[in-house]
């Protein structure tokens, strides 16, 4: 049958005149759809600025991630993925305050209301629960759904556990041990170790509702398509690797955060270029991280592009193997002062903050160190001097680098900026260029291990938003690998000290002068090259209103609305 | 012909093995952790444990493998370890997107190609020769992705007449825009070779005898390419056959530029997620499709040319 068609058309039919007239037909009604094509999607408009729970138009938002990071309560796709479909969807008992602008994001309540700890056993806390909060599909927020979900990260024997959800959120919460129902609205946490960090590590902690995913039978893959949390959106479509549309949630329990959006839709673009185009082109509203060498290009084009900086550090992290020339203080302070951020900050078109620690410089904790990070190569060059080091006995050090990479910034021309400004105190660098995924494996396996090639540092940006983050994870003895990222088995008896004294400081302001102690004995003892924070630049139309970029890897998309 | 059929099926068997052998092997010798997607880099030693645990990546990769392989024969090409969404769902959303894409693409390309292909050989050595030429060389030598974002920043981003990215939502009519500038720009390398392809093939066919023939009968030139094109059929339509099934395997960098959801795009999520059974899945299905393409281009080749029938 088939046969006969083929031989028919193309013996009998005069074949070359049939394909001319399809070609024709397809290019002439290509015409005419083109011709007809509306310009770039019109996006709804909006009154000027909406009071909250809706009529701000609909605001569409290019993610970097390659798909809609999960739903159902413990996103992917690193903070990006917490960022969208975390702190949208759901609320935790802890979270950020993403309105302010002007200093890192602080701790505030969300749905605990208050919380304290047992001064005989300083392992226990106990939280008081936001009361007369529903979830999207009206059920109640209580000590029950608290216990459900802390069940369904860490008791692996719960029905409701969910490995995936587990994997998520488990590493972020290192402190918990278990949890207890005191009453409907009181719950009571146990920590492995007293534990001070266990209010920043809460922020990771959402919670969906117990009574949807029984109604959805049980099933968390369903939970994804249709999720029910207590954060100010609700999700209305979710198409995998195309688009998820939020809409506000009427009933949200906080005034302040009541969404003014109609809709925000997000939308996976991994690929920079394709995310700018999609901007200039008018089919997104608002873009993450747009490439680097199209900001200006877009800021000429009447596109607004916000920036600030926040918890992050672009670091060398040094080695302390045995044979490494970072076991000498000079030496790393030496490095510290040969390095002319100002130069870096210029490469970048402006966007970076020069590192003089590892938090930023206005953050409460970073205290005043008595070593100053900046640039003196005068200085630089007499500390080599006085470690041994000069014309005739060269420092040589290799450093693993990468390409590319999430928060790397720009790596290649920044180390390599980098290697010019050393070499001229006399440190000659020599890179080892590995792919990303494998020098981030390398981060967990240490200095010392084969993969690590002999190398004197590696180059791995990092979060710093809270004192584990930032520091316990790379500067504890007890963080040497496998434990955790402490790659260089760095050893300080004087800072695991301040660790452990922090860890059992639960008064904040005692809590935040050893957090202020600790990092200025890092700083002073530079353990890593500091060098920049990153700023996050994003891009977006100039009607899109109510933005404000919090210091913080997350940001609050609640006030964000769309007018004419 | 049954025989010849059934024959060519059973051949199919070892190549499907050794493609799952060694889509297996590639995806685990590739660097980084298999499950550095879902694994925090600063997980303790135990909670690594127990997520690798919990996916089945503790066992020996032989053990992996077999296990793999047996789900797979049964349809089951288990679930994706950065979404939790079963595999095979993840890949059959995808082909649809990419089967309309290939297609349209092919139907551009093929047309053009044809088109093209003729006209040059029919006009051989005069300018419009050289001008199809120059397409034809044009199209097999652009690169994709620069022609994609070319084609972005003029019918997009100045002219605001095409969306740039996505596949669109609602009725075809509505998501046929979004359809036009990914399909021209995968069209580009099939036109180009299908141009050259016809266009040897014809040259070659009009020298020969039986063409001299027809001319000494006193055919007209319409009829002359009708015996023309059956003779020439076999050859071109192999590599049609060919060029779609690269079509249907999808562009990563055509997909990625212009967000495409079809299965480039899902690998090369895939890829920079280190989802291991959504890449040995996406791998398998579309080689599965390529050998399968090729027997059906196979005996329709076989329908058509005696003489393969023959030998």
């Amino acid at each position: 049958m088939l046969l006969s068609w083929i031989r028919a058309v193309i013996s009998r039919r005069r074949w070359i005149k049939f394909a001319s007239g399809i070609l024709l037909g397809f290019t002439l009604s290509l015409a005419l759809l083109t011709a007809c094509q509306p310009a770039a999607d019109v996006t709804d408009s909006a009154p000027s600025v909406p009071d909250g729970g809706g009529s701000g138009g609909t605001v569409r938002i290019g993610m970097t991630a390659s798909d809609i990071p999960l739903t159902a309560g413990a996103p992917n796709s690193g903070f990006e993925g917490v960022r969208f479909t975390g702190m949208t969807l759901y609320d935790a008992l802890v979270t950020w305050d993403l309105s302010v602008s002007d200093q890192p994001a602080p701790l505030v309540p969300q749905l605990a209301t208050e919380w304290s700890v047992d001064e005989a056993d300083p392992r226990l806390w106990t939280f008081k629960l936001r009361e007369g909060v529903k979830f999207h599909d009206g059920s109640d927020f209580n000590a029950d759904a608290v216990v459900f979900n802390f069940e369904k990260i860490f008791d692996e024997n719960a029905p409701h556990y969910d490995a995936r959800q587990s994997a998520q959120v488990i590493a972020r919460l290192p402190a918990y041990e278990s949890i207890r129902k005191v009453d409907d609205y009181t719950v009571e946490i146990t920590t492995k170790t007293p534990s001070s960090l266990l209010i920043n590590q809460l922020p990771f902690m959402f919670f969906s509702s117990p009574a949807h995913y029984e109604a959805l039978g049980e099933d968390w893959t369903a939970f994804e398509q249709d999720p029910s949390g207590t954060g100010p959106f609700m999700l209305e479509e979710l198409v995998p690797r195309e688009r998820a549309v939020l809409v506000p949630n009427p009933n949200y329990w906080d005034e302040n955060r009541m969404a003014k959006a109609d809709r925000i839709e997000l939308i996976p673009i991994p690929e920079g270029t394709t995310r700018a185009n999609a901007l200039l082109a008018g089919q997104v509203d608002w873009i993450e991280a747009p490439p680097a060498d199209t900001l200006a290009m877009l800021e000429s084009r009447g596109f607004e592009i916000t920036s600030n900086g926040y918890p992050h550090l672009w670091p060398w992290q040094f080695s302390f193997a045995e044979g490494s020339p970072w076991l000498d203080k000079r030496v790393r302070q030496a490095a510290n002062l040969a390095i002319n951020r100002e130069e870096i900050q210029a490469l970048l078109g402006g966007n970076m903050i020069p590192a003089k620690g590892i938090l930023l410089p206005d953050d409460p904790a970073f205290g005043n160190p008595a070593f100053d990070v900046h640039y003196d190569p005068d200085a630089a060059l007499a500390l080599l001097e006085e470690a041994g080091y000069g014309p005739d006995n060269p420092l040589d050090v290799k450093v693993l680098i990468s390409t590319s990479g999430s928060g790397q910034m720009q790596p290649q021309p920044m180390n390599e900026l980098i290697q010019q400004q050393l070499a001229a105190v006399g440190i000659n660098v020599d890179f080892e260029v590995l792919v990303w995924e494998t020098l981030f494996d390398n981060w967990r396996q240490g200095a010392e291990h084969p993969d690590s090639r002999g190398a004197h540092a590696t180059n791995i940006t990092f979060a710093t938003h809270d004192p584990f983050a930032a520091m316990v994870r790379f500067v504890y003895t007890d963080s040497a690998p496998p434990n955790s990222l402490n790659w260089g088995l760095y050893s300080n008896p004087e800072v695991d000290a301040l660790i452990e004294e922090l860890q059992t400081t639960f008064d904040p302001e005692a809590n935040l002068a050893v957090y202020q102690q600790l990092h200025e004995t890092l700083v002073e003892d530079a353990p890593f090259l500091f060098v920049a924070h990153d700023v996050g630049p994003r891009a977006m139309r100039s009607e899109v209103g109510g933005f404000v970029q919090a210091k913080s890897w997350f940001q609050d998309i609640t006030p964000v609305y769309l007018t004419e | 012909m049954f025989l010849y059929i059934c024959r060519r099926i059973v051949y199919t068997v070892p190549i499907a093995l050794a493609v799952a052998v060694v889509c297996f092997s590639l995806v685990h010798l590739a660097p980084g952790d298999p499950l550095s997607a879902v694994i925090p880099a600063d997980a303790p030693a135990e909670v690594v444990e127990r997520i690798v645990k919990a996916y089945g990546m503790d066992r020996p990769l032989p053990v992996q493998f077999f296990s793999w392989l047996g789900r797979a024969i049964q349809g089951d090409l288990g679930v994706s370890v950065a979404t939790g969404r079963p595999v095979a769902a993840e890949i059959s959303r995808a082909l649809g997107s990419t089967f309309i894409l290939a297609f349209a693409a092919a139907l551009l390309g093929f047309l053009f190609g044809i088109l093209f292909g003729t006209i040059a050989a029919f006009l051989q050595g005069r300018w419009s020769d050289r001008l199809v030429t120059g397409i034809a060389l044009f199209g097999v030598s652009v690169p994709h992705y620069w022609l994609g974002l070319l084609l972005v920043i003029i019918f997009s981003v100045q002219l605001d007449w095409l969306p740039s990215l996505g596949a669109g939502s609602g009725s075809f009519m509505d998501r046929f825009p979004y359809l036009i500038l990914p399909a021209v720009t995968m069209s580009f390398i099939p036109m180009g070779i299908v141009t050259r392809t016809v266009r040897s093939t014809v040259s070659e066919l009009l020298g020969s005898e039986f063409v001299t023939s027809l001319r000494a009968r006193g055919l007209s030139n319409v009829s002359i390419a009708k015996h023309v094109a059956k003779n020439a059929a076999p050859s071109v339509l192999a590599v049609m056959g060919l060029q779609f099934g690269y079509l249907l395997g999808g562009s990563i960098l055509v997909e990625t530029v212009f967000s495409w959801p079809g299965t480039g795009y899902l690998l090369n999520g895939a890829i920079f997620q280190r989802d291991i059974p959504l890449l040995q899945g996406i791998i398998l299905t579309l080689s599965m499709f390529f050998v399968a393409l090729n027997l059906f281009v196979d005996v329709l080749q076989t329908l058509f040319d005696p003489r393969i029938r023959r030998s």
